[in-house]
């Protein structure tokens, strides 16, 4: 037998939030959730672990700052010493003031931009990409929970969703979706 | 209802009597004559001749007024006279900075307070009670103030601010100065203190009927006196920026009366701004950890945390703005302030953009780090260190010169405000109920989750 999943659709946040909760109480597993916009705390209630990108972030603005105190060692020091304003200093630590805005703006770009590329390889989106979400309705207003039945019984889990204030509900056999 | 302990009655009474003595003591061991002022530098002969040479390249830096072929003899005395006038300013200027820095602290954290009011922001209103306790001290300090200033101005009891000697404006005189006499449609006594004292009360009036609108607000049947206060605090935010501004080139840039910076006002207000919410976050913590304000969670303490780590970001963003075009620029005028500071105050100077900049940074970055108490306090103390320090560096400079220390009468003056600032802002708490009971947003403030 092909294992099953549920398709619950909602139209409202707040009351998803509260499914969510009820269905986890219950040790019903979620597989997904497909909303239109990002829900406050609903990777919270869903029991997601936390994000790391804040991490990798601090990283990659090291990256970033390291990047920026070479290339302008190189550029303005080592390669072509320029007198600017005065300051012919050949060390520099002595012209730090100059490049600090090169530093902190580089720090934000790789940081930024990294960021961004790491959250789609992550999240396995590219450019071109077909969609993977099971419902067109989720990117306009509506919100699906995608429950797995698992052992479950297919008819208790659908009476008990019928109250957590669904709109829709589908069963649908997992392999049709690939 | 919050009770004042008798244990923190004490604590404060015994940081003021411990100020009280370092304050005096301050006063009493300044030299009151040329001839001590002598004794004291030959006391280490070695040092005071080092010390008198950069002493009089600051003294033409910053007043500028004296011919350079006067006998050596005369430049000499004069050079005394200087000395002696920065040692006895050193009590006056310890004073004056402790008062600034608890005065800003104040203010900011009124202006905190009226942001809250004019953006209806719906998580804070669990703190006003404590905003409104911290800036009881408000008309307090700002009569600290204020007699501080009219000492200066009317009394003459020091030379901290060189503009109010008159022979400067006189044409006539030998010490007459251009520059000074052209700015003295501005800076000049009277004027000065009537500014003072519009820009004081104004502040006052808005603390004074905010205040009491909040408190008639707990036994409202309507809205009524929050909307008030809403209006109230959008035209207090108006008039307080304009009045902060030229509050910080009274008190503060006209100390060095020939160099201006424009960014100044901002540079003060992001200042400001830090040490107000650190305050307000550590004086919360503190009731927290005294078992009141249980419907504070720590979701606002890290919303403070989160603008104390924004603010010391910004700070750090003027200060490095405001440097960075005077030290490239490289104009005479201009780049004198940043001379002085980096020569004399090195450790001062560059110890507290660490602890204002690269401390918070670092300690306050991870956001489960703001959520834990200990975490904000240890940061919290470190802001406020530097911050002084930042006010000591922006005062001390033009008035006591290479002079400077930081020692007992600093510390005494900065002992004796905080023990009254506990002992007025802990007995403003228990006049009212630490939760606004009425006010449209309490329920989201309380149920608030980051």
């Amino acid at each position: 037998m092909a294992s099953k999943v549920i398709h619950a659709i909602y139209n409202d946040d707040d009351i998803l939030l509260q499914a969510v909760k009820k269905v986890r109480n219950e040790h019903y597993h979620i597989e997904e959730i497909y909303t239109p916009f990002h829900i406050h705390g609903l990777d919270k209630a869903m029991g997601l672990a936390d994000t790391r990108i804040a991490i990798t972030s601090f990283l990659y603005g090291l990256v970033g700052l390291i990047f920026s105190v070479v290339m302008m060692n190189f550029i303005m020091i080592d390669d072509w010493p320029q007198n600017i304003g005065g300051k012919p200093s050949f060390s520099y630590i002595e012209n730090m003031p100059a490049f600090v805005p090169i530093m902190f703006e580089l720090t934000v770009y790789f940081a930024a931009h990294l960021m961004v590329i790491t959250f789609y390889l992550r999240s396995k989106i590219w450019p071109f990409k077909k969609a993977e979400n099971p419902d067109l309705r989720t990117t306009d207003d509506h919100f699906l929970m995608v429950v797995d039945i698992g052992k479950h019984d297919i008819n208790e889990l659908t009476k008990f969703m019928h109250n957590t204030g669904i709109v829709e509900i589908n069963v649908i056999d997992k392999d049709e979706d690939h | 209802m919050y009770t004042l302990t008798s244990k923190l009655k004490l604590f404060a009474i015994i940081f003021m009597v411990v100020g009280a003595i370092g304050i005096i003591s301050g006063f009493l061991t300044t030299p009151s004559s040329i001839k001590e002022v002598k004794e004291m530098l030959d006391t280490n002969h070695d040092d005071s001749h080092n010390i008198g040479k950069t002493q009089n390249e600051n003294h033409k830096n910053v007043i500028g007024s004296h011919d350079g072929n006067k006998e050596e003899a005369h430049d000499d005395e004069a050079h005394y006279e200087h000395v002696l006038q920065q040692m006895q300013n050193r009590p006056w200027a310890a004073i004056y900075v402790a008062t600034f820095f608890f005065f800003i602290i104040v203010l900011g954290v009124l202006t905190f307070y009226a942001i809250q009011y004019a953006s209806q922001a719906g998580w804070s209103p669990v703190l006003f009670r404590v905003m409104e306790g911290i800036t009881a001290y408000l008309p307090i300090i700002t009569a600290i103030l204020f007699i501080l200033l009219l000492l200066s101005g009317v009394f003459n009891m020091n030379h901290m601010f060189s503009w109010m000697n008159p022979d400067l404006v006189n044409p006539d005189s030998p010490d007459y100065d251009k520059i000074i006499a052209e700015k003295s449609g501005w800076l000049n006594v009277p004027f000065f203190l009537i500014r003072a004292a519009f820009y004081m009360l104004g502040w006052n009036l808005y603390r004074y009927l905010s205040r009491r609108n909040s408190i008639r607000d707990d036994n409202a049947e309507d809205n009524r006196w929050f909307k008030k206060n809403f209006k109230l605090s959008a035209g207090f935010l108006v008039f307080y920026i304009v009045t902060e501004s030229m509050m910080s080139w009274d008190w503060i840039m006209s100390l060095d009366p020939h160099w201006y910076s424009t960014l100044y006002g901002w540079y003060i207000f992001a200042g400001m701004m830090v040490c107000g919410i650190t305050v307000i976050a550590l004086v919360t913590i503190v009731l927290k950890s005294q078992g009141y304000l249980e419907f504070v969670n720590d979701s606002h303490i890290h919303d403070l945390a989160k603008y104390m780590f924004g603010f010391s970001i910004f700070w750090t963003y003027l200060w490095f703005s405001q440097f960075m075009l005077i030290w490239y620029a490289n104009i005479p005028e201009e780049v004198v302030y940043f001379v002085t500071r980096v020569e004399d105050f090195k450790l001062p100077f560059f110890g507290m953009v660490v602890m204002n900049f690269v401390f918070p940074v670092l300690l306050l970055m991870n956001s489960d780090y703001k959520r834990v108490n200990w975490f904000v306090v240890l940061t919290g103390i470190v802001i406020l260190a530097g911050h002084y320090i930042d006010v000591f560096v922006m005062v001390i400079p033009a008035t006591v010169g290479t002079s400077w220390f930081i020692g007992i009468p600093e510390i005494g003056s900065l002992l004796f405000l905080f023990g009254l600032f506990v002992y007025v802002v802990f007995t403003a708490l228990t006049k009212a109920p630490l939760l606004v009971k009425n006010n449209p947003f309490i329920k989201e403030s309380k149920q608030y989750r980051y």
